[in-house]
């Protein structure tokens, strides 16, 4: 498990570090946690010439709420994302979804923006920010753009960053009212990637009648992560309750190809989409019902 | 075990801690040595291939590299490995290991190129230099596959890829006692292959004195003293110039025992180039090159009457043995398994019939229980079938077949030892509530929850061996153990063991046995092992056999030295030797007590060495060869309740509980450890792990990403019982604790998913049970079906 032999840099601005992308672009990688990346090295797999380490990089690492949109720093960890007091009380959704992720020392060391920038096709975060229709802010020496995650992952491993790109900012709503969220992961050992995972977010009518809003997102299941949208149209406008999520549970195979490997076949994990998004949603239903008395 | 216990049976924390505890443990990857270069190995591409040709000019340019050595190098310098265990009256064909392949790869472990540099990282580059050109030849995996006619032929001295066949009869001819059944019970169990994954990955360091023409090597082994036999021969250099040196060893759970490819040739390499070469395995070969364990496929009938009483037991197996013979591997599969196909149980016809088969892939070898897992499996698996049938409660046919206690002569012409089977599996049952789980299970099916208990009893034969049966066996040596106590004049005690402990604590247990013996304070006791220079020649640590045959020759010696202190004392006190008596570390007069020395009295008086008796040599310290006189046999009861997901199938343990038998108890602390960490590796087996071959033969779980081994979150409390039934044939009555859980964990857990999936009429899913293959088997068998949509 030698890599092979590259150059590392240790930038200690954004600007350094975007310069550093700018000159070595193609032939660099950015080094954040590290978690996917140097496994990658090790068996290399990946060879790149330059390593750019973004840990000295001052300011990428943050959560905080301004005017009702929560910001993340990409260099935030799993960890902190997990037991952040914000969002556990304004987006639950994304810190149970961190809590999910590998075992400790993974989300101690792993970054919410490698882990996009990676895009694992059974990646966790990205079915919440599926859910949550999660905008990315990406920078280089040209400027900064702002992209919805739909249109960033693009595929296993693949994304629409560019070689000069860093990601800098998540950017997630801060959730009011009636809402509730629950991410179900099915893994076989505890601290691996999903079979299935399945994120949802319900918000009810005030009354707590009705579904005003929901969204699922899933991963493991597809070339990318996606959101079951038949299932969020059944559910929406319908009258709140468990019975309609059975019924509308099972549109969340629609439309998936889900792949098969040594661990489960492409069929188990139609299933499981359909019970896991089940179970999700009755959770998330729950927990927006106790917001509603 | 006659004296004063102060330390036996007591839970004293390892003395190994502190050094391993806090990163001061020396293991082969920390020897660094003057000059030291480093090998790396390129490991064939293709499972099966004929080498066309190796160009290997461009790696050899590459700056910090010293050369490239492949098959042809070594071919004529180093005689290829064999298998010690060369089984008798089973037409075991002669397989060969080339070190490194020449001519023709037989498993993508097989080492095709190596390269020495002066970094690690050198040498990998080279690797990616070097170009093979191979024929690939047809693959099999499959040992159903490899026996067909027709099947590709891994190696010319073994036709039909059968590389043994190995029959055994105990008892009454089963056609006979099936005649007289009222049913035959038939399935076709896989017992799928596992890898040991030791936490430290194998390495070696070689170094070689051209001046004493003496060499030294740092490897990873269990065993140092067969490592150097094996080794000496293999290399063709004298035994007594050949070092061995096991230092801390990061677990082996047998696949240590190993004599590989990648010692013998860094140490040719160290002795060829005049440099020390150090080669540390990366996770990947570990899985790929070290051996892996189980892999059968039994075919098996069981023969009963109505009262679940039961007849005979027969089975066919295919046992894989991968593309060459290991160290032990015959005997694996074979004695180890056969032999215990009876269990506990008052079985009257034991017949079996293995073919040990070879296949293009990793070779198996001993793993952790080593065959007794594999045929406790069958048993206790076969009883639930059993039990399912005649629609009786599990633990009722238990009942009906089990020993009540030993001695007792098993059909199998083993003797059983010692122990009340009967007493300790209704123990089991009693401390696990097994009844009121029943209530529970029955309560909650109501409710759609899938609740199963499972109860796997087991017996196995440990304490490796006496030499007479494994000789008979076709073993390549005796199977004693040694020792070497040597008393200082400070009355300080060094042990030197032929065993050598890698994690399992004998540090701490032996010098409990010696402090106890010789009176003195365990901290005056230190343990020295896996040095062949130090230590008298030993057989190794596995098979349970540390204890009850290592512990009992330290035992010996230690009461040798007291029987000499004992002359000493009473040379000192002037007073006859029969007349002297000793307690807490006082050789005293007998009715005088104020008459004494002490121990370290005596010890400084043995170097003096002016008032020795006449016929006394100076000097204290006692060397004992071990060889026991019959097995032990511990045993026990093991309870699983667990919870299967009604959705996703994934098991959840509720509850493990453990009763065993090892006899007495050194170190409870250490043994319920050794329990414990059984338990997890059984459990592993039923829910998790196996090792996975595509058609071409490419590992694909070559990693821990892939190969699944369970965390601590995965694993439940494991509670631990013991009954001591000293065992009779050994001075300390200890009968060994170190495979117990992985025997009986496995049946116990997958007892107890299907007994939760009872009622949807499963009666048995191969292993793993993993969600993903209970899902299957239930859709397969449409059961799931059945299940509906409500869950
Ligand atoms: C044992 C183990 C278990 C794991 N289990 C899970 C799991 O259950 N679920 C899960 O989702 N993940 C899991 N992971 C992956 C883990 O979450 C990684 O931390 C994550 O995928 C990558 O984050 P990182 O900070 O470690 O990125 P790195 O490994 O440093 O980088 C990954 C990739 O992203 C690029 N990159 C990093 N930061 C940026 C940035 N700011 N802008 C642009 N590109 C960037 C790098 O160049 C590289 O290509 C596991 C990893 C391990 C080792």
């Amino acid at each position: 498990m030698y890599p092979a032999s590259f150059q590392v840099f240790i930038p200690a601005s954004l600007e350094e570090a975007l310069e550093l992308l700018a000159k070595y672009g193609e032939e660099a990688k950015v080094l954040a946690g590290g978690h996917s990346l140097i496994p990658l090295m090790r068996l290399r797999l990946a060879k790149p010439k330059y390593v750019i380490y973004l840990g000295k990089v001052p300011g990428l690492s943050y959560i905080r709420e301004e005017n009702g949109t929560i910001r993340i720093g990409a260099m935030t960890t799993h960890g902190e994302i997990a037991a952040s007091s914000l969002l556990k009380a304004r987006n639950p959704l994304l810190s149970e979804t961190a809590s999910r992720i590998g075992d400790l020392q993974v989300r101690n060391m792993g970054t919410i923006g490698g882990s996009i920038a990676h895009a694992d096709p059974a990646a966790d975060y990205p079915a919440a920010l599926q859910a949550l229709e999660a905008q990315l802010v990406v920078r280089s020496v040209e400027g900064e753009r702002v992209v919805g995650i739909d249109d960033f992952i693009l595929g296993p491993y693949l994304t629409d960053l560019q070689p000069n790109e860093l990601i800098v900012e998540v950017r997630v709503p801060s959730l009011t009212g009636a809402f509730g969220t629950a991410y179900e992961k099915l893994n076989f050992r505890a601290g691996d990637f999903a079979i299935v995972g399945v994120a949802a977010l319900v918000q009810l009518s005030p009354d707590g009648s009705k579904f005003e809003k929901v969204r699922v997102g899933l991963t493991g299941v597809s070339d990318k992560p996606v959101r079951a949208r038949g299932v969020e149209e059944a559910l929406e406008g319908a009258e709140a309750g468990e019975e309609a999520i059975a019924e509308a549970a099972e549109k969340a195979k629609e439309g998936l190809n889900p792949p098969s490997d040594i661990r489960a076949s492409s069929e188990y994990r139609l299933e499981m989409t359909v019970a896991l998004t089940r179970r999700a949603l009755e959770k998330a239903l729950a927990r927006a019902r106790d917001k509603v008395a | 075990m006659a004296g004063e216990r102060r330390y036996i049976g007591r839970r004293i924390k390892r003395k190994e801690d502190l050094r391993l505890l806090t990163g001061r443990g020396l293991y082969v990857d920390d020897i660094h040595l003057p000059g030291m270069v480093y090998a790396a190995f390129l490991r064939s591409a293709y499972a099966h291939a004929r080498i066309k040709s190796i160009d290997t000019s461009r790696a050899e340019k590459l700056p910090g590299v010293l050369g490239v050595f492949t098959g042809e190098y070594f071919k004529d310098k180093v005689a290829p490995l064999m298998t010690a265990w060369a089984l008798t009256n089973a037409d075991l064909k002669p397989i060969k290991w080339p070190v490194v392949a020449y001519e023709k790869t037989r498993f993508t472990g097989d080492i095709v190129a190596v390269v020495v540099a002066e970094d690690p990282y050198t040498a990998y580059d080279a690797l990616e230099a070097i170009e093979v050109e191979y024929e690939p030849l047809p693959v099999v995996v499959d040992v159903e596959e490899a026996v067909k006619p027709g099947a590709p032929q891994i190696h010319d001295e073994a036709p039909g890829n059968v590389a043994f066949h190995w029959k055994f009869r105990g008892g009454r001819d089963f056609e006979e006692v099936a005649a007289e059944a009222d049913l035959v019970v038939k399935k076709r169990l896989i017992n799928q292959r596992l890898i040991p994954a030791a936490m430290e990955p194998r390495a070696a360091v070689a170094s070689y004195n051209p001046g004493t023409e003496e060499l030294t090597v740092w490897v990873t082994s269990q065993n140092p003293h067969v490592h150097r036999l094996i080794m000496a021969g293999s290399l063709g250099i004298p035994e007594h110039k050949l070092r061995v040196i096991a230092p801390d060893v990061g677990g082996g759970f047998g696949s240590k025992i190993q004599v590989y490819p990648g010692e013998v040739i860094v140490a040719r390499l160290a002795m060829d180039l005049g440099r020390p070469v150090k080669w540390v395995e990366t996770r990947r070969e570990n899985f790929l090159g070290t051996i892996h364990g189980r892999d059968h496929v039994d075919y098996v009938e069981v023969a009963a009457k109505k009262t679940g009483e039961v007849l005979g037991v027969r089975v066919r197996t295919l046992a894989n043995m991968g593309a060459y013979l290991g160290t032990a591997a015959p005997g694996v599969p074979t004695i180890l398994f056969g032999l215990m196909l009876a269990g506990p149980y008052k079985i009257k016809s034991v017949d079996v019939e293995v073919k040990g088969v070879l296949t293009n892939t990793t070779p198996v070898d001993a793993y952790r229980g080593a065959g007794r897992p594999e045929a406790t499996y069958i048993l206790e698996r076969m009883l639930d079938v059993l039990a399912r049938r005649l629609g009786m409660d599990p633990a009722d046919v238990r009942r009906v077949n089990m020993i009540e206690e030993a001695p007792y002569e098993a059909v199998t012409g083993l003797l059983y030892d010692s122990g009340k089977y009967r007493e300790v599996f209704e123990k089991a049952l009693k401390l696990a509530e097994y009844y009121r789980w029943r209530e529970v299970q029955s309560e909650e099916r109501k409710r759609g929850r899938l609740i199963g208990v499972g109860i796997a009893s087991y017996i196995e034969m440990s304490g490796l061996a006496p030499s007479r049966i494994a000789r008979a066996t076709g073993f390549g040596l005796g199977l004693w153990e040694s020792v070497l106590i040597r008393v200082h004049p400070t009355g300080k005690v060094s042990v030197y063991t032929g065993s050598h402990p890698h994690g399992q604590g004998e540090e701490t247990s032996f010098a409990q046995i010696v402090a106890d013996a010789l009176g003195v304070s365990i901290d005056d006791v230190e343990v020295v092992h896996g040095d062949t220079e130090q230590t008298p020649f030993g057989m190794g640590t596995y098979g349970s056999r540390t204890t009850p045959v290592g512990g009992s020759a330290v035992y010996k010696a230690a009461v040798r030295i007291r029987e000499k202190a004992r002359k000493i004392a009473a040379a000192l006190l002037e007073a006859r030797e029969e007349d002297i008596e000793f307690s807490e570390g006082r050789f005293y007069v007998k009715g005088s007590p104020e008459k004494s020395v002490t121990f370290q009295d005596v010890a400084l008086a043995a170097y003096t060495a002016e008032k020795l008796p006449p016929d006394l040599e100076p000097g204290l310290e006692a060397v004992v060869f071990y060889d026991p006189e019959n097995f032990t046999f511990p045993y026990g009861t093991h309870v699983a309740v667990v919870e299967v997901d009604p959705a996703t199938f994934k098991v959840k343990i509720l509850k493990y509980l453990a009763v065993d038998d090892a006899g007495v108890i050194i170190n409870p602390l250490l043994a319920e450890g050794q329990v414990h960490g059984g338990v997890v590796q059984g459990i592993a087996q039923a829910l998790y792990e196996y090792a996975v071959y595509d058609e071409s033969g490419n590992l694909l779980t070559a990693g821990f990403n892939d190969y699944m081994i369970p965390t601590a979150l995965d694993v439940p409390d494991v509670e631990s019982h013991f009954v001591e039934t000293p065992a009779p044939h050994n001075p300390i009555g200890a009968k060994g604790i170190g495979e117990t859980g992985t025997i009986a964990a496995t049946p116990a857990v997958v007892n107890a998913v299907l007994d939760a999936l009872a009622h949807l009429g499963v009666e048995h899913i191969d292993m793993p049970l993993t969600p993903y293959n209970i899902w299957k088997a239930l859709k397969e068998s449409g059961v799931l079906a059945k299940l509906g949509k409500g869950r």
